[in-house]
C-alpha cells in the first residue's frame, strides 16, 4: 500500500519538474525561436509543399477559424467514408464489418473533436486500416488543432495591437512534428519493450493451460496509445483502454501513461506565461490548476483506498481498496489518480472501470469535466481558463468601479457576451441532455427498451450514467459509466451533436475574443491597473470558475453522485 | 475552398508521416526489441504456448490457482468489466455468491480471510494478476489436490511473486498462468 501511494507520488513529482522545461519548449516553438529540434525542419517543409501552405502567411482570427473549421469539415468526410466501408478495405485480418451509419457518424465526430468517447469496441468495430488511418491520425491531428488555436491566442495576447495572430497550418504542423510526435515516439518505444503488441498480425488463437480455446486481439496499439495520452484523447486501442493488461502491461507503463496524459496541457499552461513574456501570470494560472488537480486526486484516491462499505459489511478483507473493476499489477490508489488526472483534461482514457468506483469518485470525475479547465484538454483547456479570465476580469473591474481591461486592453460587452455564451452552453448541454435522456427514461418507456434500455445500474446510479456520458461528450473527455448501452440511435446521435457544439462554439468564441481584444488601441500599464498576476486575483478567477462552471451542477448531483453516496 | 484543397492535402501527408513512417518506425523497432517480436509476449510449457504472459486466463481445476472473476470470461478478444455500481444489489448479490462458491473450494477458509479481490471483477476481465494474499489463501487447495506439501507450493509462489517496481512503487502481485506452468513444470520434474 506504502509503495503504492509512493508511485503516485512519484508521478506528480515528474509531472511538475518536466512541465517547467517543456513549457519554455513549446513556447520558443511556436515563437520560431532556436529550439534541438530544429533537426525535424525538412520534415516540415516537406509537408508544407505537398499541401501548398505557406507558412508564414499571416492570418486575422477570421481567417484562422475559417482554415480551422474547413480541415475539420474535410476530416469529418474522411472518417465517416472510410469507417462505413472499412469491411471492404485492406487491413483487415480479423474481417471486422463496417460500421452503421449511426455509429459511424458518433465515431468520426468522437474523434474529429479530439474526444474519443467510444461507442464501439475496438476489437470488433474497427480494423487496422481505420485504426491507424482515422483514430490515430485524427488523435494527432485534433490534439495539434487544439494546441494551433492556443497558439493564435497566444499571439493575440503577447503584442501591444495587431490584426494577425499567426498562421493556423504552421501553428499545427509544428504541434505535431515538434511536440506529440518525438514524446509519442519514445513513449511507443517504452511500451513495445514492456510488452504491448505492435503488430498486423491477426487475433492470437493460443490453447489455455486447461485446454480452452482463446483468441487474443493484437495490432498496432503501441503506436496509438501513446497518442491517444499525448493528445488528451483517450480513445482506448481494446475496449477496456488502459486497464486492458496489453494496453498498459505493466506499473511503469501505467506510471508513464498517466504522466503523458497530463504533461502537456500542464506544460501549456506554462508556455502561455513565457511565450507572452509575463511568467508570473503564467504561474499563477498554473498554481490554480494545480491545487484544484491535487484537492481532487486526494478525494478519489482516498476513496478508493477506503474500498466500498457495502463489501465491508459482508466481512471478508478489503486491504486493498475497491478492486471492483480495477487491475492488481495498477492497484486501487494509482487507479484513483489516474481517474482524476483522465478528467481534469479532456483525455477519458481509464485505467479501471468508473462506473464500479465509488460514488464520491464519481462525483469529483464529473465535477473536473464539468468546469473542464484544470489544466483541461491540450490548448483548448487553457481557452477554457481564458474565458473565465475574461469573465473574472470584468466582474472584479465592476466591483472597483474600473473600465476592465485584460493585458493592455479594454474589455467590453462584445467581448463578455462571447465570453458568457462559451461559459454557459457547457452547462445547458450537459443539464439539457442528460433531463432529455431522463425524460424519455421515465416518459417513453417503449422507446428506451427498443433501444436494449440503456442502463446497467438502477436507482441514482443509473441517473449518474447518464449525467456522465453527457457530461462526458459536452467536455469532449470520452470515457464513461461504461455501463451504459450507449450504442444506440439515440445516444450516437445526441452525444455527436453535443460533442460538436461542445468542440467548436468554445474555440470560435475564445479566437474571436482574443482577435478582437488584440486589434484594439494598446494601454500601458498605470497604478490603476488590474493585475492578474497577483494572488487575489487567483482567488478571484478560481471563485468565478466554481460559482459559474460548479454550482449549476450540484442539484443534478444532489440526485445522482450524492445521494448514492448517502446510500452507500 | 482553397483551404478545402489544403485540407485534404495536408491529410495526405500526415498520412504518410504517420500512419507510414512514424507507424513503420515502430514496426520495426518491435520486431527487434519487443519480448513478441511485435506480437504478445507469450508462455509455454514442453515448447507449446499455452498462453500470453499479460493476459489473464481462466483457471477452474484445483491443481490450479485460480485468477480474479471475469466479467469478459477470459474471452481476450471482447474485453470488459462488469460496469456495477458500487450499491448495485445484482453486484452484491454476485459477490455474496462468489464467496460462498470459495468457502465451498476451500473449506479451510473463514470469510475475514478472503481478500475483496478475489472475489471482485477486474477492469478488463482479463487481468493476469493476484495479489499474494489471493495466492496464499489457495495454497493449501492447490496443494493438496496435487499430493504436495503447502510448503514446497508456497516457495513456488514466493519465487513467482512480483515486487513492486524497483521496490518502491506500484503492486506486489503473481502471474497466475506463469505461478501455474511452473507447477505443472516441477511435477513434471519429479
Amino acid at each position: 500500500m506504502n509503495t503504492e501511494i509512493l508511485g503516485v507520488v512519484a508521478q506528480i513529482i515528474l509531472l511538475v519538474a518536466l512541465s517547467f522545461p517543456l513549457g519554455r519548449y513549446i513556447a520558443k516553438v511556436y515563437r520560431g525561436e532556436k529550439v534541438w529540434s530544429d533537426f525535424l525542419r525538412p520534415v516540415e517543409k516537406f509537408i508544407f509543399r505537398f499541401s501548398g501552405i505557406r507558412p508564414d502567411e499571416e492570418m486575422d482570427w477570421k481567417q484562422f477559424l475559417k482554415a480551422l473549421l474547413t480541415v475539420n469539415l474535410f476530416w469529418f468526410i474522411w472518417g465517416f467514408v472510410l469507417l462505413v466501408a472499412q469491411g471492404y478495405l485492406p487491413l483487415n485480418p480479423d474481417g471486422n464489418l463496417g460500421q452503421t451509419a449511426h455509429q459511424a457518424f458518433n465515431t468520426c465526430i468522437s474523434f474529429m473533436v479530439n474526444c474519443n468517447e467510444q461507442h464501439y469496441s475496438g476489437e470488433s468495430h474497427m480494423t487496422y486500416l481505420t485504426q491507424l488511418f482515422v483514430v490515430m491520425l485524427f488523435q494527432f491531428v485534433t490534439a495539434a488543432t487544439g494546441m494551433a488555436a492556443m497558439a493564435g491566442v497566444m499571439k493575440a495576447l503577447s503584442e501591444k495591437t495587431t490584426q494577425t495572430i499567426g498562421n493556423f497550418w504552421r501553428y499545427m504542423v509544428l504541434s505535431v512534428t515538434r511536440i506529440l510526435l518525438p514524446i509519442s515516439l519514445a513513449l511507443g518505444f517504452l511500451l513495445i519493450v514492456q510488452g504491448t503488441p505492435m503488430t498486423f498480425d491477426g487475433k492470437m488463437e493460443i490453447t489455455t493451460l486447461e485446454g480452452e480455446i482463446q483468441q487474443v486481439s493484437q495490432g498496432p496499439a503501441a503506436a496509438i496509445i501513446p497518442i491517444k495520452q499525448l493528445g488528451t484523447n483517450g480513445g482506448g486501442y481494446y475496449s477496456t483502454n488502459a486497464s486492458h493488461p496489453l494496453e498498459n502491461p505493466t506499473f511503469l507503463t501505467n506510471m508513464a501513461e498517466c504522466w503523458a496524459i497530463l504533461i502537456l496541457p500542464m506544460s501549456m499552461a506554462l508556455a502561455f506565461g513565457y511565450y507572452t513574456r509575463r511568467r508570473k501570470l503564467g504561474y499563477s494560472i498554473y498554481g490554480v490548476m494545480l491545487f484544484a488537480f491535487l484537492l481532487g486526486a486526494v478525494v478519489n484516491v482516498g476513496n478508493e483506498m477506503g474500498g466500498n462499505p457495502r463489501i465491508d459489511t459482508m466481512g471478508i478483507a478489503q486491504d486493498n481498496g475497491a478492486m471492483e473493476g480495477k487491475e492488481v499489477r495498477i492497484g486501487a490508489i494509482a487507479t484513483g489518480f489516474w481517474s482524476v488526472v483522465t478528467t481534469v483534461t479532456s483525455n477519458g482514457s481509464v485505467n479501471g472501470m468508473h462506473d464500479s468506483m465509488m460514488p464520491l469518485s464519481g462525483f469529483v470525475e464529473m465535477l473536473n469535466m464539468q468546469i473542464n479547465t484544470w489544466f483541461g484538454g491540450v490548448g483548448v483547456g487553457w481557452l477554457n481558463y481564458f474565458t473565465f479570465l475574461i469573465i473574472a476580469v470584468f466582474i472584479s473591474g465592476l466591483m472597483v468601479g474600473r473600465t476592465p481591461e485584460f493585458l493592455g486592453h479594454k474589455v467590453e460587452a462584445r467581448e463578455m457576451k462571447i465570453a458568457s455564451i462559451v461559459a454557459l452552453l457547457h452547462p445547458l448541454l450537459i443539464l439539457g441532455g442528460t433531463a432529455l435522456a431522463a425524460y424519455l427514461y421515465v416518459h417513453a418507456p417503449q422507446f428506451v427498451a427498443s433501444e436494449g434500455g440503456w442502463l446497467n445500474n438502477e436507482g441514482f446510479h443509473g441517473l449518474s450514467e447518464m449525467f456522465y456520458e453527457f457530461t462526458s461528450v459536452a467536455a469532449n473527455n470520452g470515457s464513461g459509466f461504461e455501463g451504459l448501452g450507449d450504442n444506440t440511435w439515440f445516444w450516437n446521435i445526441a452525444c455527436g451533436i453535443v460533442l460538436i457544439f461542445g468542440r467548436f462554439l468554445p474555440i470560435i468564441g475564445q479566437v474571436a475574443i482574443a482577435g478582437i481584444l488584440a486589434k484594439k488601441r494598446y494601454i500601458p500599464d498605470s497604478s490603476g491597473t488590474l493585475r492578474p498576476d497577483t494572488m487575489t486575483f487567483a482567488v478571484m478567477t478560481f471563485a468565478v470558475i466554481f460559482i459559474i462552471a460548479a454550482l449549476a451542477f450540484f442539484p443534478a448531483h444532489a440526485l445522482s453522485t450524492i445521494a448514492e453516496y448517502f446510500s452507500c | 475552398m482553397k483551404n478545402f484543397i489544403k485540407s485534404s492535402r495536408l491529410t495526405l501527408a500526415f498520412c504518410i508521416v504517420l500512419s507510414v513512417l512514424y507507424i513503420g518506425v515502430l514496426w520495426l523497432f518491435g520486431q527487434v526489441f519487443s519480448p513478441g517480436k511485435g506480437n504478445a509476449e507469450t508462455v509455454t510449457l514442453n515448447g507449446e504456448v499455452v498462453g500470453a504472459a499479460n493476459v489473464g486466463q481462466l483457471f477452474t481445476q484445483d491443481i490450479y490457482f485460480w485468477g480474479r472473476p471475469s466479467a469478459a470470461d477470459y474471452q481476450a478478444d471482447a474485453s470488459s468489466g462488469s460496469n456495477m455500481g458500487p450499491t448495485n444489489p445484482k453486484h452484491l448479490a454476485t459477490v455474496e455468491a462468489r464467496i460462498d462458491t470459495l468457502l465451498a473450494h476451500h473449506p479451510y477458509l473463514q470469510r475475514e480471510d478472503i481478500p475483496a479481490e478475489m472475489v471482485t471483477a477486474s477492469g478488463s476481465g482479463l487481468d493476469p494478476h493476484i495479489t499474494p494474499r489471493c495466492a496464499e489463501v489457495q495454497i493449501r487447495r492447490v496443494a493438496e489436490a496435487r499430493g504436495l506439501t503447502e510448503e514446497s507450493v508456497r516457495q513456488i509462489v514466493e519465487e513467482h511473486t512480483e515486487q513492486p517496481l524497483w521496490g518502491l512503487f506500484g503492486t506486489e502481485k503473481v502471474n497466475v498462468l506463469k505461478l501455474n506452468v511452473a507447477l505443472d513444470e516441477s511435477a513434471q520434474q519429479n
